[in-house]
Order: structure tokens, then C-alpha cells, then sequence
């Protein structure tokens, strides 16, 4: 003990000796009235791969900011290897050898590879001599962690788990010792997430220090060798990963026991509520997104369609809800559905409610308040009406603050904008409306993106409680595990066809990742393996 | 973010914007040599210090509330209406067609027929720039100038062609019959005390036949219409399903179609009726002033109209204040031109330096404010 605070008393000099990379003491910051991070202390040793996980609005985001000079602390001190660092900004950060991965890339799409790494560390007028560099460097990177990315290859043409790899180069292009990864995973399918924890543990082998942000308790068991839990702007604890499990991990984030796996029975599906017959859509370029595809869903029964985005799922849900046009045919208790002409309001008349991905763009309208937001898409309800004239606001008021009752909306007043409810909350708005009109037919995509492990089990549980009423649900996520967990049937979706129908509980994520990458599968237009 | 208490973002940011204009207006009368202390009394005394002021204030006032309430019909659904001016010319065309189509027998018909006339000429011009972008994606605003200045050549060529009666060397339609006149305030009972005409002595001062005299005022009852037309507004867009159509349409067309709300529709509804309001405001100034359609019938209030409306924060009771606001600068601006050596522009001047600052600096008030209000808040938790 006494040595150890000898140690602390002489820190400065011994600099070199000091185990951490990064050491945050007291670290505060507010906005206005909220308090974004209380007094967080944080050691992370070098060469050890570290997770911090939390809720939204945990402040995780808040203190990587600090860390990599986007805010100021109100409070504390930042000690990068053991000496006192001041970062105003982010070159102080990148001199003080801290890289950042953000979740959305910045990097720009026209330029190549090599163009994107040396950008912003030019050295001299011309660009010969950095980008020779920059070449040697990467196939030295290449090889040593397998980073390997034509430096030739237009980032455009680059997928997302390249266009990745090019923000790491970018980051160790200028020397950084500690590597910041925000939700890394969010865009990558299981095989490409792969690839990239064998990256980082590569990395760290060499001595480099990674932080990984996440809120996949998965890969933070799988990945790290420390785990720090924020809930609330404080640091609840950092524990070494070997020594926890998911559901303590899970528990310290929301403060409370929490379900991980959902309970349900199994399936009894009934009859068949929708028959999708050969849809196709094109994107306003005519080029094709959705390449005829076929499925049945029956009552009672939870479809899951898994896939990397951007594979036609959304093409699929915009033309099943009525929002983007359509051929092939689509037939719900018997009814044909129009695919030219399509309206919303008609999918809603035919009993098909829908969740849309995007929430902030589709499902709401952000600076609507919670009440009119309510109503949207059911402005026309009779219940609504005070006459053919006017609407009754009282009635649609009065009718939110029950569905917030039900839903557990925080805060529950009506009469608050959209945009004022956190991510997992506004959510729940969306899905107390769709789900409180009784349909036959549920249309869900991404139930849980961006929302939060308490907000995840609720949503999870009343997609299983709608399917036990007897209702039929297409499941749509990017999230394997939602899929694995919820569905009673799954269908892997890739490059606009579904690859093939799996069992949940006869197939795994190995052979899912395969069919997600385009690699087998079932359709013979494929010309599978 | 912090927020500010609602009474100083509806009040005060305003209230200080207006007073930065007057600064800065002060600053540039000082430059041109004028007294600016001198220069606002008479603006003042010419606006508001006298019955005439008023009339004539108040005049203008009613003509901003209709093209206020047609920008901000539009803009709540999105689209940027320029097309005020050319909207309230061709109004002013339906206005003379149904004036002069019949010698009507009493005001109130003459008033309900020319309104319908004014609003379906409005409404009729908008309709070809909004059919454009909704199905052509041929930008709003760029069509709705463009339209203005077809409306201006349009207009001249009925003037000239059409509507001049023989003889005449005016570019103007004739006088409108006798029972399309529409009432004075100073015609209508209890509102007409306030338009008395004084003796120098201070007392009534009489007609020839011995009744009460009353000052002779552009102001008339279309004040009442424009007024009926902020309430009706206000209901349409927070009270119906079709203007909730419209905010939800304005706000994220992309979520309006997850929700069913068509865009053509929605945006020729909105269109149609803020080129109604647009036209509606010649029942003002073409049936209830000249009494007659003359060039240029539209008076800028068109333009004015985006002003209004951008200090009225797209709200009626906004619109409301800010157009009598801007009948104040307008009259005010014109006593200087008569009573000083200072020139008539100088009104287009400040107006342009209203705009500036309840508009485009309007962030700016309000980020200062924001962050005195924080630092008083933050004091009173430390004190606490």
C-alpha cells in the first residue's frame, strides 16, 4: 500500500513505469442541467483491450469526447501513460497518440484508400512522399495484423467492414498507441465482426491499448480483457471480463435483474394472414433492391428476416407498409394489396400496422409532441374525430397518456416533443401505436436499435405477447441474436433475395453470418456454394 | 441545451430585435445627417399619433395579415410561397371581374362574391407553381417569382386590353358600381368615435348638413375579414385533420408517407389556399380603396407578407402583431418621407432592418439570451 502511494506521489517522473495508458481521476461534464458524467475514475493498463459499456445516455459518448478533445471537462485530469495531458482538441488528442474509430466513418467517398489515410497528414506541398509512405506502411500493417485493403480502391467501391479497416489504418497512420472504437459492429456482419477482434487482438499483442465501446454484452465477453460499466454519467465498476458474466454485466448497466433471453412457447401458428408473391422493387435510380421474393406468414407466427442492412430489407417493409412501389403480389387475408398506387392509409385499413426502421425519419415526426405523434398515420381514426371537421386533441391526449401508461413511456406526458424522449422511449412510442391498433399483420424493423437493455426485454416481451393473440409478425433486424431469440422461423435476406428459411432452433450463427455474406443458401438463382 | 422560459422566446427575443433594428437605423440616419430622435417622433405621430395615422396604418396592417397568413399557410406545409405579389394582382383581378360584372345591391353581397372572386384568382395562379413541384420537382420558389413577374405583365395587358373602358387613357378598369363600396370604419357605429374630425379650437367639427365629421380613411371592413381569416387559419392548422396534414407533411415529408399523407395533395391544398389568402387581400386595397384595379395592385405587401410572417413565427396571433408592426413602418415610413427631408426610402430601409433582425439574427438574440438566462439559473443552484 505504502509503496504503491510512494509510487503516485513521484508519477511525473516515472513516467515511463506507469502501467496505465490511459488513467481518467474525477472526470466531470454537464450540459445545462444534466450531468453527463459524475466523477469518473478510470485506469486502463497498456496493451489490454478494454470495453466500456452502458445504456444510452450512460455517457459513454460523453467521455470519449473528453478523451479525444471534443468537450471540455468541467472537472478532473487526464493522465495519457502516466503524465498529466491536457486535450483541447483533437490534434492534441492524435499528438498524444489517441486514434478514433467513429461509428459513422469520416472518410471521403471519391478519394482512394491511400488518399483517405494520408489526408489532414500531408507532409509537404506534393503528395508523393507521404503517399509512398503511407503504401509502406499499410503492407507492412497489412501483414502484420491482417488490415490488408487495396490502397488503390476507391472507398465507395469498398464495403463497410473495409471502409472500417481504412478508419484503423488512418488512426495508426498517425502513430496511435491507444485505438478508440465506438460501436464498431453496428454495420459488419458476424464474419466481418470476426475478423475485426482478431484486428484488435493482433493489435493489442503489439502493445497498443484498444477501447471499445458497445452495448453487445456478446462481444464484450468474447473480446475484452477489462469491462467498465457506466450507468447514469458514473462509472458503476470495471471488472475483469473473466471473472463476469452477461447477465452481472447486464444487471450493473441497468441496476436491476434483467432477462437476456426471452421466454417464450413455442409457435402455433394458425392460418395464413400474408402471402408475398415474387416482390420486387426498384430504387429511384430503377435499379433493382428487392429481386422477387416469396413468403408466407401465418397467425401466431414470428418471421425473422436476417441480413446485413442495406440487403432489401427496407425495400421490403417500405413495400409491404405502403410507402415505396412495388410488382409481384401481396395478398393479406385473402385480399390482394395494391402495389402501384400504395398509401399507407390503405395498409392501415387492411389491418397491417408497421414499426419502421428509421424512427426519427419515418416513425416520427420529431417536433411533434408525443400525442400528435399518437395519432400520426391514424389522424383519420373515427375515435379521433370531434366532427368531420375538427379533431378531438383532448381524446388523442387522453388516449397517449394511457398507451404511456401501458408502454412505460418515461417521462409520461403527452404534451412533450418527440425529440425531448431518449432513443429507447420514443421507441416505445412507435410501438404502443402500432401495436394498440390490434393488427393483423406486424411489420417491426430494427424493434431495438438504439434503445436500451430494459426497453430491449419490454419490447421483446410484447412482441411475443402480440404473436400469442393469435397476430402475425415480419421481424426484421440486424441484430442476429433479436432474430435467433424472437423469431419461429428465419429468413436470410441478401442482395435483395431471401437465401433460404431456417429453423431457430436448427441452425446457428456460423451458417446464418454464411448465408448473410451471400456464401450459401438455398435459392437456385444463386447458384449456391 | 438549455431552453428559454417561453415568455422571453415569444416577448423578449422579439422585443430586443426590434429595438437592435432601431439602433442600427438610428446609427445610419445619424450618417446620412439626420436627427433619428427627431425622425422616429414623426414616425410615431405619423402612424399611430393621430386618427389618420391610424387609418391608414391599420390599412396596411389588414392587406400584411393576408399575405402573412399565405406565407405562413404554405410554409407550415414546407413551401416557401414568393408568390404573394403575383397572387394578390391576379386576386385583385377576380375582385374587378365580380365587381363589375353586376350593379350589386348591397356591400355585403358584393363583399362575400369579390372575396370567393379574389381567393379562386389567388388561389388559381399558386396552383400552377405547386402542380409543378409536386409532380415535376420544379423548385417552389424559383416558379412562384417567376410567376410574380408573369402576373405583373398579365395584369397590364387586361388593364390595357380588356378591362379600360373606351376612351380612357389609364391603364386602369373602370370605377366599380356604387353598391360594391365597401363601409369605412368611419361608416361603422362605435369604432367610428375614434376617426372624429377636431376643429384647431378642439371642438367636433361638423359637415355642411351638420353631422359629426369624420377623417377621411383608406381603412375598411376588410379589417374584420382579415381578422376572421388569423382565427380561421389558427383552427385549420392546429384544430383540423387537414392541417394536421400539413404541419406533419412540412415537418418530414418522408414520415408523412410512411403515414399515408399524400404529397401531391397536400401540397396543392396548401398552395391553393395560400394563394386564396393571397388574393383575398385585394378585397382591401382594389375593392375597399381605389375602387378600381390599377397597376401594380399587389403594393409589395406580398413581399411584406414573408416578413410578417417570419416575425410572427408562422403563427396567426404573431402575424396579427407583427402586421399591424409593419402597417406601422409602412405609414410611419411614409410621414417621413411628407414631413422631413429625409427620403421615403429610408422606410424601405428600416424595414429591411426589421426583417434582419426579428428574422435572420433572430438565432443570434436568442443564442445571447439563452446563455444569460443559463448563467442566472446556474447563480441561483450555486446560491441554493
Amino acid at each position: 500500500m505504502t509503496a504503491a502511494a510512494d509510487m503516485d506521489t513521484t508519477g511525473g517522473r516515472q513516467a515511463t513505469a506507469a502501467p496505465f495508458a490511459i488513467e481518467l481521476k474525477g472526470v466531470s461534464k454537464s450540459f445545462g442541467p444534466v450531468q453527463a458524467n459524475k466523477d469518473i475514475n478510470i485506469a486502463v493498463p497498456r496493451g489490454t483491450i478494454n470495453g466500456i459499456i452502458g445504456e444510452n445516455g450512460a455517457g459513454k459518448s460523453t467521455l470519449m469526447s473528453i478523451l479525444y478533445g471534443f468537450y471540455k471537462a468541467d472537472a478532473g485530469e487526464i493522465f495519457i501513460n502516466g503524465r498529466p495531458t491536457a486535450i483541447p482538441d483533437s490534434q492534441s488528442a492524435i499528438r498524444a497518440g489517441i486514434g478514433m474509430v467513429f461509428q459513422h466513418f469520416k472518410l471521403v467517398q471519391n478519394f482512394s484508400v491511400l488518399e483517405n489515410v494520408v489526408l489532414g497528414a500531408e507532409e509537404g506541398a506534393l503528395l508523393n512522399r507521404s503517399l509512398a509512405k503511407a503504401r509502406k506502411l499499410l503492407s507492412d500493417l497489412a501483414r502484420e495484423y491482417e488490415l490488408d485493403v487495396d490502397p488503390d480502391a476507391l472507398i465507395e467501391d469498398l464495403s463497410v467492414g473495409h471502409q472500417q479497416r481504412v478508419e484503423i489504418l488512418k488512426a495508426l497512420y498517425r502513430h496511435a498507441d491507444i485505438l478508440i472504437l465506438d460501436e464498431p459492429t453496428g454495420v459488419l456482419t458476424p464474419d466481418e465482426a470476426d475478423h475485426l477482434f482478431r484486428i484488435l487482438k493482433g493489435l493489442r499483442d503489439q502493445g497498443k491499448t484498444i477501447i471499445l465501446i458497445t452495448h453487445k454484452l456478446r462481444e464484450i465477453m468474447e473480446t475484452t480483457d477489462n469491462v467498465s460499466v457506466m450507468r447514469r454519467g458514473t462509472m458503476v465498476g470495471t471488472v475483469k471480463t473473466s471473472e463476469t458474466s452477461p447477465e452481472a454485466l447486464a444487471e450493473l448497466m441497468v441496476g436491476r435483474k434483467v432477462l437476456l433471453e426471452v421466454e417464450k412457447r413455442p409457435a402455433r401458428p394458425g392460418a395464413r394472414i400474408l402471402s408475398v408473391e415474387n416482390l420486387s422493387v426498384r430504387d429511384e435510380h430503377k435499379v433493382e433492391r428487392l429481386k422477387g421474393v416469396s413468403f408466407d406468414i401465418h397467425a401466431g407466427e414470428i418471421l425473422g428476416i436476417a441480413g446485413v442492412a442495406g440487403n432489401g430489407q427496407s425495400e421490403l417493409l417500405a413495400a409491404l407498409g405502403g410507402i415505396a412501389r412495388a410488382t409481384g403480389r401481396v395478398v393479406v387475408n385473402g385480399n390482394d394489396l395494391p402495389l402501384k398506387g400504395a398509401n399507407g392509409q390503405s395498409r392501415r385499413a387492411a389491418g397491417i400496422a408497421h414499426v419502421p426502421e428509421d424512427r426519427q425519419h419515418l416513425g416520427l415526426i420529431m417536433d411533434f409532441t408525443a400525442w400528435e405523434n399518437v395519432a400520426f398515420g391514424y389522424h383519420n381514426a373515427p375515435q379521433y374525430q370531434r366532427s368531420w371537421l375538427f379533431m378531438d386533441n383532448a381524446a388523442i391526449r387522453e388516449d397517449t397518456a394511457k398507451k404511456m401508461a401501458t408502454f412505460d413511456v418515461r417521462p409520461p406526458i403527452p404534451t412533450l416533443a418527440a425529440k425531448s424522449f431518449s432513443g429507447g422511449n420514443q421507441q416505445k412510442i412507435v410501438v404502443a401505436r402500432e401495436m394498440e391498433q390490434d393488427p393483423e399483420l406486424l411489420l417491426i424493423g430494427q424493434p431495438t436499435r438504439g434503445v436500451d437493455i430494459g426497453a430491449i426485454e419490454f419490447i421483446h416481451k410484447q412482441i411475443v405477447a402480440l404473436r400469442d393473440q393469435g397476430r402475425a409478425i415480419l421481424l426484421v433486424s440486424v441484430e442476429l441474436d433479436e432474430i435467433m431469440s424472437l423469431s419461429d422461423r428465419i429468413a436470410v435476406m441478401f442482395d435483395g433475395r431471401i437465401m433460404g428459411f431456417r429453423d431457430p432452433a436448427k441452425t446457428n450463427e456460423r451458417e446464418l453470418g454464411l448465408m448473410m455474406a451471400g456464401m450459401t443458401g438455398d435459392d437456385p438463382k444463386i447458384g449456391a456454394a | 441545451m438549455d431552453h428559454l422560459p417561453k415568455w422571453a422566446d415569444v416577448a423578449l427575443v422579439p422585443l430586443i430585435s426590434l429595438v437592435l433594428a432601431a439602433l442600427v437605423s438610428a446609427l445610419v440616419l445619424l450618417a446620412i445627417g439626420q436627427d433619428p430622435v427627431e425622425a422616429f417622433k414623426v414616425m410615431v405621430s405619423g402612424a399611430v399619433g393621430s386618427a389618420n395615422g391610424w387609418g391608414y396604418t391599420l390599412y396596411y396592417a389588414t392587406s400584411f395579415m393576408f399575405t402573412g397568413l399565405a406565407v405562413t399557410v404554405a410554409f407550415h406545409a414546407g413551401l416557401f410561397n414568393i408568390g404573394g405579389e403575383g397572387q394578390a394582382q391576379l386576386g385583385g383581378l377576380g375582385v374587378a371581374l365580380v365587381c363589375l360584372a353586376l350593379p350589386w345591391p348591397h356591400w355585403t353581397l358584393a363583399l362575400l362574391a369579390a372575396s370567393l372572386g379574389a381567393a379562386a384568382f389567388g388561389a388559381a395562379w399558386a396552383a400552377i407553381p405547386a402542380y409543378l413541384q409536386a409532380k415535376r420537382g420544379s423548385h417552389i420558389v424559383i416558379t412562384t417569382i417567376m410567376f410574380n413577374y408573369i402576373a405583373a405583365a398579365f395584369l397590364v395587358f387586361m388593364l390595357v386590353d380588356v378591362l379600360r373602358p373606351a376612351g380612357s387613357m389609364d391603364p386602369a378598369s373602370a370605377k366599380f358600381p356604387v353598391g360594391a363600396k365597401l363601409p369605412s370604419l368611419t361608416d361603422i357605429p362605435l369604432i367610428q368615435d375614434l376617426f372624429v374630425r377636431y376643429n384647431p379650437d378642439g371642438t367636433l367639427r361638423l359637415t355642411k348638413a351638420g353631422d359629426i365629421a369624420y377623417v377621411n380613411i383608406p381603412a375598411n371592413v376588410t379589417l374584420f375579414v382579415a381578422i376572421l381569416a388569423c382565427v380561421a387559419i389558427w383552427a385549420l392548422l392546429w384544430r383540423t385533420r387537414l392541417g394536421y396534414q400539413i404541419r406533419a407533411f412540412g415537418k418530414s415529408e418522408k414520415a408523412s408517407l410512411y403515414a399515408g399523407i399524400s404529397p401531391l395533395r397536400i401540397t396543392m391544398i396548401a398552395m391553393l389556399i395560400s394563394g386564396g389568402l393571397s388574393g383575398l387581400m385585394a378585397i382591401n386595397n382594389v375593392m375597399g380603396q381605389s375602387e378600381r384595379l390599377l397597376q401594380g395592385s399587389g403594393e409589395g405587401a406580398g413581399f411584406i407578407g414573408i416578413a410578417v410572417a417570419l416575425m410572427g413565427r408562422n403563427h396567426p396571433i404573431g402575424i396579427f402583431l407583427a402586421a399591424i408592426l409593419f402597417g406601422f413602418l409602412y405609414q410611419g415610413g411614409a410621414s417621413l418621407g411628407l414631413n422631413t427631408s429625409i427620403p421615403i426610402e429610408m422606410r424601405v430601409v428600416v424595414q429591411g432592418l426589421v426583417i434582419l433582425f426579428t428574422g435572420a439574427l433572430d438565432m443570434m438574440v436568442r443564442m445571447i439570451l439563452t446563455w444569460i438566462f443559463g448563467m442566472f439559473r446556474s447563480h441561483k443552484l450555486g446560491a441554493a
